[in-house]
């Protein structure tokens, strides 16, 4: 039987210029008729190839099903039962190299926007009365960090009847979600309304507590019967070129925190932030993407991307190019910083050098080679860093029994568990910087080694 | 929220604030540092730990009105509260294995030098300690120190109470008339600390000093606090923050703390009406 065309549904987006000078989300969502539609493309394939992409296993022709016959709260269990965040990875999971990429769907007119519907319940949840967590079993997790991995393992297991209590450093919960990805691509008030729905189940969240210093792991050890660890990337890497630290240069991480946890975006913010003119963003991942498009909607005249590789070796998810290159930012590929100009203190240009790509290199990406001679200025006056992170040596330096690998990310077992009897940990920590869903992945997993640690279940 | 228990102004625009914070106050240790938060949409500022209570579980913190969050933070009265206060953060002073210790304290940065003065009393050596200020109401805790240090020597600029000179004046005199340090440890601006170590490089003393850099969080994940530190690039927050003075790139130091200059004059503005 042939299979009937269905196109796929595109996402509605906020105008590019209008929403270039914004905070507000670009992606728009869909409604519920767009959802059903998009839902019925579903093929309903018996081995539903999507759910082996998706980190967190969601029971994906499930939940399409569910929103196809308009039971979104049906849906919504569904997803939650493996995902505590759905309105969160509805929008930031790279699904195109996920669940989509997988889908039969893909072979014809598109794959189902998996993560279009995803988003749809996962907000219609927001609204929607937790079901009640199991009974109390009298165990106690300490979980440190409040990102995506700390926030699903602590909410998986509250679900079984464990009192959770988060540890987090900053003066709001969230992580990444809050200090990291910007208002546009996820808006804070979702990342506000799944905490809350975390803290109606019982999980209780110590703000303004850096592990390691404010209470020690020995101290956690002592009062809780199992520890995770999800404290997230480090510091931030710069290039260790000359003129790095003069003013104008900052870490992406510095430049997105003072915009998105302190709210610099609003002039009646007391945290300053650099409004730069002409930009150079160093690097071309999400982060970068997300870099770029604050300090356009900040009122910058002119982004660029720098990038020592080409296009097709970006790492930034597609969709986050596309957009931003939509909103204007331009891309300076196959270039390399060698040095920041300064005049009186301040960056004044960014001295390049062109690329070539040459043969393939350990990840498989064509090694960017140096052309000889070319270098040239790019004139401007801030210059962002997003070239990762690098563990952060914190919680290693205050608990030197626990065993880090050669670059200082923690080591753990297959059941997330580290050289510490009942300390587990997961997520960038232990990754080095990777995405939202796989640090969710990590969560979720060390959650269930941990109820079964605790015998609460198998 | 953390209650401020006890506020007392020590001279013009210095407030001393002691905060009920006993999880931090059980594990500070000199040198070690706070960051708070007056109220919900304030500033994060990054403050040295002056003192500490470990019983009471208070910290004690002290504060100049310099800018937008410091007046902010000035008009909140004893027994109410501010609504953050994380810590401590950095890492402790290292004094150990120095038998003659000097400590100098610029302005505000005395109050840093205290609970060394004290420590190094208590472990029975008690150091030489040099305070500067720019006139004699500026001039802190002078009784506090007094029975801390085995000298005390006190400089204003103005020359109204003492003498007249910076302590790098003072420091040169005792070294001059024959005086021994293994180890100077200066806090203050930076320029002051930059001229203390530059004092003391040609004696070859080593000299360690407390940078009060930019930073966001605290724990390493902004990097805006980096300073070159004999070649390297550091973190304040982690890797220090105290350092050698003899290391540090002073000027790269004193340039990157005026970033957002232009910025903070602004909110100074809107809170006090003044003109820009």
């Amino acid at each position: 039987m042939a299979i009937e065309k269905k196109p796929r549904n595109a996402m509605p987006v906020q105008d590019a210029a209008v929403r270039a000078r914004n905070f507000e989300e670009v992606a728009l969502g869909f409604d519920l008729e767009t959802a059903q539609a998009e839902a019925s493309r579903c093929l309903n394939c018996k081995a539903a190839p999507c759910m082996q992409g998706c980190p967190v296993s969601v029971r994906i022709p499930e939940f399409l099903r569910a929103v196809k016959e308009g039971d979104i709260e049906k849906a919504g269990r569904i997803i939650k039962s493996t995902n505590s965040l759905p309105s969160v990875c509805g929008r930031v999971c790279p699904q195109e190299n996920q669940c989509e990429k997988l889908c039969v769907r893909g072979r014809m007119e598109g794959p189902v926007a998996i993560g279009s519907v995803e988003r749809f319940v996962g907000d219609y949840m927001l609204n929607v009365k937790s079901e009640p967590p199991c009974a109390p079993t009298g165990k106690k997790v300490a979980v440190i960090g409040s990102g995506p991995a700390g926030l699903t393992c602590a909410g998986e297991l509250s679900a079984a009847g464990v009192e959770v209590t988060v540890f987090e450093a900053f003066h709001r919960p969230g992580g990444v979600l809050v200090y990291g990805i910007p208002e546009f691509r996820l808006p804070k008030r979702l990342v506000a309304a799944e905490i809350d729905k975390l803290k109606e189940k019982g999980v209780h969240i110590e703000l303004n507590t850096v592990a390691g210093k404010t209470v020690t792991i020995e101290e956690l050890m002592e009062e809780y019967d199992a520890v995770f660890i999800g404290s997230g990337a480090g510091l931030p890497m710069f290039m260790g070129i000359e003129g790095e630290n003069l003013n104008g240069v900052l870490s992406a991480n510095e430049f997105l925190t003072r915009v998105n946890l302190m709210k610099a975006y609003d002039p009646d913010s007391p945290t300053p932030v650099i409004h730069g003119k002409n930009v150079c963003v160093v690097g071309a991942g999400n982060v970068a993407m997300d870099a770029a498009r604050t300090a356009l909607r900040l009122g910058a005249e002119s982004v660029k991307i720098v990038y020592r590789r080409g296009r097709e070796e970006m790492p930034a998810r597609k969709e986050e190019i596309h957009h931003a290159e939509e909103e204007g930012i331009e891309f300076v590929l196959l270039t390399n910083p060698v040095k920041v100009l300064g005049q009186d203190g301040w960056v004044s240009a960014l001295r390049c050098i062109r690329m070539e790509l040459g043969e393939p290199d350990a990840s498989g990406r064509r090694r960017p080679v140096e052309v000889p001679g070319s270098e040239y200025d790019i004139p401007c006056d801030t210059v962002i860093i997003a070239l990762g992170t690098s563990p952060n040596p914190l919680i290693k330096n205050s608990f030197e029994a626990l065993k880090t690998a050669g670059k200082g990310t923690i080591v753990v077992d297959d059941d997330m568990m580290t050289n510490i009897d009942g300390i587990y940990a997961g997520g960038d920590a232990v990754t080095g910087a990777a995405t939202v869903i796989l640090a969710m992945g990590a969560g979720r997993k060390a959650s269930k080694a941990i109820l079964k640690k605790l015998g609460i279940r198998e | 929220m953390y209650k401020i228990l006890k506020k007392r102004t020590l001279c013009e625009k210095v407030n001393e604030y002691v905060i009920e914070a006993p999880a931090v106050a059980k594990h500070a240790r000199p040198g070690q540092f706070i960051i708070l938060r007056p109220d919900e949409e304030g500033e994060r500022i990054p403050l040295t730990i002056c003192d500490y209570d470990r019983d009471r579980g208070t910290v004690t913190v002290l504060v100049q009105e310099v800018g937008y969050t410091t007046m902010k933070l000035a008009a909140i009265p004893q027994g109410g509260s501010i609504s953050d206060f994380v810590g401590p953060l950095g890492n402790a002073t290292e004094l150990d294995g120095y038998g003659n210790v000097a400590l100098i304290g610029g302005g505000i940065g005395t109050a840093v030098i205290y609970p060394q003065a004290k420590h190094l009393k208590a472990e029975g050596r008690p150091a030489d300690v040099i305070i500067g200020a720019r006139n004699k109401s500026l001039i802190m805790y002078e009784d506090e120190f007094r029975a801390a240090a085995k000298n005390l020597y006190l400089t204003t600029d103005d020359g109204s109470y003492v003498r007249k000179g910076f302590v790098t004046d003072v420091l040169k005199e005792l070294l001059d008339s024959g005086k021994n340090y293994d180890c100077v440890f200066a806090v203050g601006p930076m320029p002051m600390m930059r001229a203390v170590a530059e004092m003391t490089r040609p004696y070859g003393i080593k000299t360690i000093v407390s940078m009060n850099t930019i930073m966001v969080d605290g724990t390493g994940m902004c990097g805006g606090c980096r300073l070159t530190v004999g070649g390297e690039t550091k973190y304040a927050c982690v890797h220090g923050p105290e350092f050698d003075g003899h290391l540090i790139d002073w000027n790269e130091a004193i340039n990157r703390g005026k970033v957002y200059r232009s910025e903070e004059r602004r909110h100074v503005c809107m809170l006090t009406g003044e003109k820009e």
